[in-house]
């Protein structure tokens, strides 16, 4: 017997979606966000699924990785705001994203430049809802010949010896349209957790979104989240900042989600082969990137031979 | 010796990689106890002696998120010793605060210790040749000292101006509020023939030493930009016999370093 009755109040909301449904809410020429970090913990399920989608035209905002430049080939994306685009970004094996490359030296997306932390600072100014952060990242670089809008500010307070005061980037909010970021475990209300080894700047990507959408390995109970996070301080996601949770098992593959799976290395050479020829690409993508639903992909790669990833 | 020590022509047991390590080693001396960053195979095998010997109390990372006190150039995970968590966010804060010495790459440098990473050739919009993006190369420069590591010099990556500038050289500085450049230096540029820094009246480039078996010609016909050049040139110096058993023996067993500069034929 519950001290509440529950009938008599309106219901929680329920924030479970598929990624069908994400995608419904997105629409052409959005803002995204993406979180995750080179090739680690990339919300890949959603991306595939835009992948499949309508979806064009696109500015993408993102730590980037092989996401980028399977959306750059599919012809998705029109601008890329990026510090980097790293395929691995753990070992020389393979550094630069050769689909990422060609579109930006044909000239098929445009670009907005940063240095890795200005693009947490765009992020940090848009989910404290100020106009810019102050920095003196960028000072003396050339980020203004690839970032044009990039503009100074002087700080009203005096120098240490009494002049002027100091002269530093005004790095402008980055707002997005909409954030999506996978994690390890999460609850039906849009809470989440990280259980690897570092959140990265998802919570930010999150909290400077109108539209904001979270996959996650699993789905427990919200009272099981701190047993199944480990720790109260992984609990880093709250769902003041989550619209939709998407239960995606495997759904940062081919990139890892450590500690659950490691980044799928043959399968992400083989697609990073598929720059070298667009037949290639095309079988690729026809192959791997054009089932009907995450669950019919998640099968076709549980059903290659063993050589692949588990 | 141990078994690992493979002999070259030039100078009995001391390998080129070896004497690359020790370059980049003494990069660090007297930085105190600062996050030392150095970012590669060389270089972190290189920051790893130092703190192993006369640096004791500099902090290093593990490659990914935390700061280790292990010699081992890559240990096991199971086998880190952690001293702090150190995710992406909280290692800009490091950067910001100063307290750090990194040791990047450089795809290409210029006499005036400007860097590039990011595109080649084209214009600034549509390079020629996409390279990884300005990554932190910015941030780094201005907030805290910084230096580099060249596996394989040429005038390709010695060039005479390099063509974006992602990590910001003397000149750049010297045109910025002394306030806001107060941590910029670039100590100095490591490569497979020789060590370079800036220490000249107008920071322009200058050959430092070379390693053994290396001539100054080699250095000269492999840089794309007048070098400043001393009346004599020292040799990059061998690793003192303790820090070699350290090299082979602890920090670097399976000699990775080796296969990142081998020897010349």
């Amino acid at each position: 017997m519950s001290a509440i009755d529950a009938d008599q109040y309106p219901a929680r909301k329920d924030k479970r979606l598929d990624e069908d449904d994400v995608v419904a809410r997105l629409g052409s020429g959005m803002t995204i966000g993406i979180g995750g970090w080179g090739s680690r913990r990339k919300p890949m399920s959603i991306v595939r699924a835009i992948l499949r989608s309508d979806l064009t035209d696109l500015h993408l905002v993102t730590y980037g990785g092989p996401e980028v430049g399977m959306l750059c080939a599919a012809g998705k994306v029109a601008h890329l705001t990026f510090a980097f685009v790293a395929p691995d970004n753990s070992s020389s094996a393979v550094l630069l994203e050769p689909h990422f490359r060609a579109a930006r030296q044909s000239g098929a997306i445009t670009c907005t430049e940063l240095d890795e932390g200005m693009l947490g600072l765009g992020l940090q100014a848009a989910a404290w809802r100020v106009p810019f952060l102050p920095t003196r990242v960028g000072l003396g670089s050339d980020l203004n010949l690839v970032n044009p809008g990039l503009e100074t500010v002087r700080s009203p307070y005096p120098g240490p010896d009494g002049g002027p005061g100091e002269l530093l980037i005004a790095q402008p909010a980055i707002h997005l349209d909409a954030a999506i970021c996978h994690l390890n475990v999460g609850d039906e209300r849009g809470n989440a957790a990280f259980t690897g080894p570092d959140l990265y700047y998802d919570d930010l990507f999150l909290e400077a979104a109108a539209k904001r959408f979270v996959s996650v390995e699993r789905i427990v109970p919200t009272g099981a989240l701190v047993e199944a996070a480990g720790d109260i301080t992984r609990l880093r996601i709250n769902r003041l900042f989550v619209d939709g949770i998407v239960e995606a098992p495997n759904g940062a593959h081919p990139t890892a989600c450590e500690p659950d799976y490691d980044r799928d290395v043959p399968f992400q050479k083989e697609y990073l082969g598929t720059a070298k020829d667009p037949e290639l690409w095309a079988a690729f993508r026809s192959d791997w990137l054009s089932y009907p639903s995450e669950a019919e992909y998640q099968a076709a790669l549980a059903a290659r031979p063993s050589e692949g990833n588990a | 010796m141990s078994a690992t020590s493979s002999t070259s022509a030039t100078d009995g047991l001391i390998s080129r990689a070896d004497v690359c390590a020790v370059a980049v080693a003494d990069c660090f001396r007297g930085d105190g106890e600062i996050l030392a960053n150095p970012i590669g195979i060389i270089p972190m095998i290189g920051g790893r002696l130092a703190r192993a010997t006369w640096e004791p109390d500099l902090m290093m990372t593990d490659g990914e998120a935390a700061l280790i006190a292990n010699d081992e150039a890559i240990p096991a995970i199971g086998d880190r010793r952690y001293e702090t968590y150190n995710p992406y966010r909280r290692m800009f804060d490091i950067v910001w605060s100063g307290r750090r010495h990194v040791m990047m790459g450089a795809t290409q440098v210029d006499r005036y210790g400007n860097q590039n990473i990011a595109g080649i050739g084209g214009t600034p919009d549509r390079p020629r040749t996409q390279l990884l993006g300005f990554r932190g190369a910015p941030g780094n420069t201005i907030h805290n000292t910084t230096s580099y590591w060249v596996p394989a010099q040429s005038t390709k990556v010695f060039v005479d101006v390099v063509d974006i500038v992602t990590g910001i050289g003397y000149k750049r500085a010297g045109h910025i509020d002394p306030v806001s450049a107060a941590h910029h230096e670039i100590r100095r540029v490591v490569s497979n023939l020789g060590v370079f820094d800036f220490e000249t009246h107008d920071h322009r480039m200058r050959l430092r030493s070379v390693h053994p078996g290396v001539t100054v010609d080699e250095v000269v016909a492999a840089t794309g930009f007048d070098l400043v050049l001393p009346e004599d040139v020292p040799t990059s110096r061998p690793p003192t016999p303790d820090e070699l058993r350290l090299l082979d023996e602890v920090i670097d067993p399976q000699a990775t370093r080796k296969r990142e500069v081998p020897d010349p034929a």
